[in-house]
């Protein structure tokens, strides 16, 4: 085949919505986005166990204290899946690490906020684990078979991790007046940079017509985003919450809630390195990486060390 | 059968599940390899779970006893309220409302993380421990003591084997491994005496039929952690001094700052539900 009927052999694949899979052709743009929106997501896991991380030393109860482990280790079984299925279009995961490291790779902004009180895990597992279904449930869907796949796992998951979140929120809100205030501090605080989390409105978007087209993405920032407002607004309703924004009102002609006008300088700052924690994250994803060379290291002696010892037995 | 001495037991056990399991939760999101931060995760949720239905246990006892028993067993001014109230303790107020002087963990577990190889060694000693401790009270007379046990061997047997795996790797891995293994060992070594000695607890439940004989497991565990120590070309310290009192409730200074912040919530928002 030539290159232009391999181009039309994954096209012809794409249109009728067959999985692309490793090993068969793919148009290098293709290969190249799928890494970059991959090893993104599970850069996004792997910094989102830090904000919930400075948590779990501090839990209130055993059992929260519990659960919040056991969510921020889900959340390093999402990076390990995720960048499993980046490594099958041929990146190591060493080479992602040092792009997270280097700056070159980006995670999900939101992660670069500071969790202040208890009721910042109910808000993240609500709102931001909430927004990260609301992307990603598509994507179960998308054209590149490991991608989706391991899509499907990771939204069953995200999903209790939500619905979690949603319960500490409603456990605050049915108790003292400092816990309800807890509460709401918490959801004016992640409110917006959760809207933020569906990246740039379409019209300043530059890789969604494309992404769309390839499956990768299903829908537009823009839809996304109005999904989650109407479905988290309701929510709110049941916490007994105020939603921070003035301008909220449920228009009838469009059957959506319009809403504000989020702060895009902010968002572009908080990408560009100078959200509250952008230095803290980074540099806490470098310490444990290179503070566990060392072990690494040893691993490897160690593996070495016995293949060797196997080998010389076995000529004996 | 005396039940304060059943208490004071059932507290150690979960005072020590929960304080490592404390330890091992620090280093989620921090460990040096993805794999193994899920890994030791896995061990944390364990002890933690562990130390739940511990305290459950223990509150069922507290709870049941006699009032004057309840007001002299721990000296801690919020459990005294909840008493003064009539209301019961549940697992929760025996994990965040003691101060140290009531925690009845080994000083082993308490000792701070350092880095992989401490938290290896630490682990290695105290995992080789439960399991025979755990083995034993598999026998125990009470129900509850040995229905836990059976639940915890299999988790303690996978626990040993990631911990003997780790301490081999790195003590015959590179020679800075060696290094740092070896100088965890050296340094914790004092802290596996007071896991053996016999307290007055001990020898009553023992009669009873209701706690492990912890002279006994000495020599078993001695074995083990010397065939691990040898295959990992890591040498056992002589004629160490051993360091005890975690078990009377004289902690090292790290016991104050894990307690500041495991109840950092429970003493800033009291009396509330989370």
């Amino acid at each position: 085949m030539t290159v232009h009927s391999f181009q039309e052999h994954f096209d012809d694949l794409i249109d009728r919505e067959v999985t692309i899979e490793p090993k068969d052709w793919m148009p290098d743009d293709y290969r190249k986005t799928l890494i970059r929106q991959i090893s993104q997501h599970a850069h996004s896991e792997i910094v989102g166990m830090l904000p919930e991380g400075n948590w779990i030393t501090r839990a209130p109860s055993l059992r929260r204290k519990a659960v919040l482990l056991a969510k921020v280790q889900d959340e390093a079984g999402h990076g390990l899946y995720l960048y499993s299925a980046a490594e099958t279009l041929g990146v190591t995961r060493d080479a992602l690490y040092d792009q997270l490291h280097t700056g070159k790779a980006k995670y999900s902004s939101i992660f670069n906020y500071p969790t202040l009180t208890w009721a910042d895990m109910g808000a993240i597992g609500w709102l931001v684990d909430g927004a990260a279904i609301m992307n990603q449930v598509p994507l179960c869907r998308t054209s590149y078979g490991p991608y989706a796949r391991a899509m499907v796992r990771v939204c069953k998951e995200e999903s209790f991790h939500q619905r979690q979140g949603f319960e500490i929120m409603l456990t605050l809100s049915k108790g003292t007046e400092i816990q309800k205030k807890m509460a709401q501090d918490a959801f004016n605080r992640w409110w917006w940079p959760s809207l933020m989390m569906f990246g740039p409105p379409d019209a300043e978007s530059p890789h969604t017509e494309q992404s769309v087209r390839w499956r990768i993405k299903r829908l537009t920032n823009d839809e996304l985003r109005q999904k989650f407002v109407d479905v988290t607004v309701e929510q709110a309703k049941v916490l007994g919450l105020e939603v921070p924004d003035k301008d909220l009102k449920w228009n009838e002609e469009r059957g959506h809630f319009d809403f504000g006008v989020i702060n895009w300088e902010e968002f572009w700052n908080v990408v560009k390195g100078n959200g509250p924690c952008n230095k803290q994250r980074l540099e806490t994803r470098k310490a444990a990486w290179e503070n566990g060379q060392w072990v690494r290291d040893a691993a490897m002696a160690h593996a070495e060390k016995r293949k060797a010892r196997k080998e010389t037995a076995k000529a004996a | 059968m005396n039940s304060t001495k059943k208490l004071d037991y059932t507290l150690r056990l979960a005072d020590g599940a929960l304080i490592l399991g404390h330890r091992l939760g620090e280093w989620c999101g921090h460990g040096p390899i993805l794999e193994q931060d899920i890994a030791l995760t896995n061990t944390a949720l364990d002890h933690l779970g562990r130390a739940r239905s511990l305290y459950q246990y223990a509150a069922e006892q507290f709870n049941l006893l006699p009032a004057d028993d309840k007001k002299n067993a721990f000296t801690s001014v919020a459990i005294q309220n909840l008493i003064s109230a009539g209301a019961s303790v549940d697992e929760d107020d025996l994990a965040y409302l003691r101060d140290g002087w009531d925690f009845r963990n080994e000083l082993l577990l308490e000792q701070p993380n350092i880095d992989w190889a401490y938290t290896a060694a630490r682990s290695f000693f105290y995992d080789t421990f439960n399991y025979f401790f755990f083995t034993q009270l598999l026998r125990s007379k009470d129900e509850s003591l040995s229905a836990i046990a059976e639940k915890s061997l299999k988790e303690v047997t996978y626990h040993m084997r990631w911990s003997s795996e780790w301490v081999v790797r790195l003590g015959d891995g590179t020679d800075e491994s060696h290094t740092r293994m070896q100088q965890a060992v050296n340094e914790l070594w004092m802290y596996t005496g007071e896991l053996f000695s016999m307290s007055e607890t001990d020898t009553t439940l023992l009669k009873e039929g209701i706690g492990a004989d912890l002279a006994a497991i000495k020599p078993l565990w001695m074995e083990r952690v010397r065939s691990v120590l040898d295959e990992a070309t890591i040498s056992i310290p002589v004629d160490a001094w051993m360091q005890h009192g975690g078990r009377e409730g004289r902690h090292s200074e790290h016991l104050g700052y894990i307690l500041a912040e495991l109840q950092f919530m429970q003493r800033a928002y009291p009396g509330m539900e989370w």
